[in-house]
């Protein structure tokens, strides 16, 4: 479904990524694990044109998307929680989840996925006409996911949900996204919780200094000795 | 006479607000201050004048050509002079905006020369009497459109789609355009708005005063970008109050000193600075993380 052939990506002058080939299938949850500065969130800006890489390819369904406008990508089916949830703050939760299907022009479609949304995240129906910079951090993740979804995307891509919030709330949010994912969207999690994302994911890579140094599924990566010691703190 | 002053200063406050709407849009979505907006204004204000004195337009149809003129004008500025800068260092293409608006003075200049001429509007304009205050019908006239055009945008911003993605992009354009928003869009329809409305201003205040040159954007320009940073900049409603706080402030304040009038109006913005910094309306940053 997505597939990352030898990304270059630079800031400047710094190459922050040297080369990263992945691949997603259908279905799947796929997890970078890595530690801060290692090139996750990089990879994911890549992937949906909010940079564009120095060289590689990125393909989705099998087309080249490499250097596209994120609007193509969004609308070719791909959707981003971004690090830090990015919740519109000063609008009500009802707009930002509108805003999340903003190309969508069909209203009853737009209905349709509102209420999905809604009987996965109960608490922002309650809190619909509340300002979204004023909900809690665990919240503003939920809200950041459910306007993700309001796209309908194939591919979701999410960037550090357990971010600053409570282990109890983490583990909710992790459940949410092994049932999004079961309804059939292909998922990729970008994490340092890594032992939270390999808990829930197929597949996993690690990621150090803008290069993938390890993969295999997500199982085997719990296993492992250097992932044990570097990651999941044993 | 003090109830006289006040209508006074409604109208023209009204227009402050009409120019301060285009700086604060364009920096809610930039952080620019697009400092060719008061030139805006004037060349506004001529295509109004040309409508109706060249071509014996009715006034409306000449206001509605204005803007329309404006409109075109602010997107051919931002892409011209802004977008092949929006990746460069912040103080860049707040020089190039210097630089449009001294090539726009300069231009019109050189055209229609530095008299300043009248503007035969066509209007038909009373004073009426109410319970003895007198009001001309064309300062209602001119409170009446912009409060029109203003509740106008109101509803564009909140109500509409596109509306949406304006404040979207202002508040967050990485997220925005993650939903899909082209920004560019988003960019190039701001200016838009904000230099229609900067250009009926330019022919409502040329018709007031009954006098249109190529300078006469250099102080309700300003005016306009002070009543912005009053109301707080970036903010919608703030410039709106600004623009009609600014106006009362002169006028009120020329009854006692009529010489001091453009000191009070600055005055009282160092005086709401020093107290609310952000402005009346602006906001803290103050969000949860």
């Amino acid at each position: 479904m997505l597939k990352l052939d030898d990304i270059v990506t630079h800031y400047g002058n710094i190459q922050a990524l040297k080369g990263i080939s992945i691949e997603v299938k259908q279905g799947e949850i796929v997890t970078i694990i890595g530690a801060n500065g290692a090139g996750k969130t990089t990879t994911l800006k890549t992937i949906c044109g909010l940079i564009s890489p120095t060289s590689g390819k990125v393909y989705f369904q099998n087309k080249d998307i490499t250097g596209k406008a994120t609007s193509d990508i969004v609308e070719a089916g791909i959707a981003m929680v971004p690090e830090g949830r990015r919740v519109f703050p000063r609008m009500t939760v009802l707009e930002n989840l509108q805003l999340g299907a903003y190309l969508n022009r069909n209203r009853q479609e737009v209905k349709n996925y509102l209420e999905e949304v809604f009987t996965l995240f109960p608490i922002l129906k309650n809190r619909k006409r509340q300002i979204a910079g004023t909900l809690s951090g665990g919240e503003q993740q939920m809200l950041a996911i459910g306007r993700a979804l309001m796209a309908k995307p194939k591919l979701l891509l999410l960037d550090e949900p357990s971010m600053g919030l409570a282990p109890k709330i983490v583990a909710n949010i992790f459940d949410i996204l092994t049932e999004i994912n079961k309804e059939g969207t292909t998922i990729l999690l970008v994490e340092q919780n890594a032992r939270m994302a390999l808990s829930i994911a197929h597949k996993g890579f690690v990621i150090e200094t803008g290069k993938i140094v390890l993969q295999d599924t997500a199982e085997n990566l719990l296993k492992n000795e250097e992932v044990k010691k570097a990651y999941l703190g044993e | 006479m003090f109830f006289e002053q006040i209508i006074n200063g409604l109208t023209l406050g009204s227009t402050y607000s009409l120019i301060a709407l285009g700086y604060t849009m364009v920096y809610g979505i930039l952080e620019l201050i697009n400092f060719a907006h008061s030139e805006i204004y004037m060349i506004g204000a001529f295509i109004g004048l040309t409508m109706v004195s060249v071509y014996k337009l009715p006034f409306f149809a000449a206001l509605l050509i204005s803007m329309i003129g404006s409109c075109i004008l602010g997107i051919i500025i931002e892409k011209a002079a802004y977008k092949p800068l929006r990746k460069a260092n912040r103080i860049a293409p707040l020089i190039s905006a210097i630089g449009v608006s001294i090539f726009l003075q300069n231009a019109v200049l050189m055209i229609v020369g530095p008299q300043a001429r009248s503007f035969p509007s066509g209007l038909h304009i009373t004073t009426l009497n109410i319970g003895g205050f007198r009001i001309s019908t064309l300062q209602l006239l001119i409170l009446f459109v912009s409060i029109i055009l203003m509740v106008g945008l109101h509803f564009l911003i909140q109500k509409t789609k596109l509306g949406q993605a304006m404040r979207a992009t202002a508040q967050d354009k990485e997220a925005a355009q993650l939903m899909g928003i082209k920004i560019d869009h988003v960019i190039t329809f701001t200016f838009a708005i904000g230099s229609a409305l900067g250009g009926a201003a330019g022919v409502l205040v040329g018709v007031y005063f009954d006098s249109v040159d190529p300078m006469m954007g250099f102080f309700p320009g300003l005016k306009g970008f002070v009543a912005a940073v009053l109301g707080g900049i970036g903010s919608i409603p703030g410039a709106m109050l600004g623009g009609l706080i600014l106006g009362l402030v002169e006028m009120v304040g020329a009854v006692y000193m009529s010489r001091y009038k453009d000191a009070i109006a600055f005055a009282v913005l160092i005086f709401i600075l020093l107290l609310k910094p952000t402005g009346l309306l602006g906001r803290s940053v103050q969000e949860k993380v």
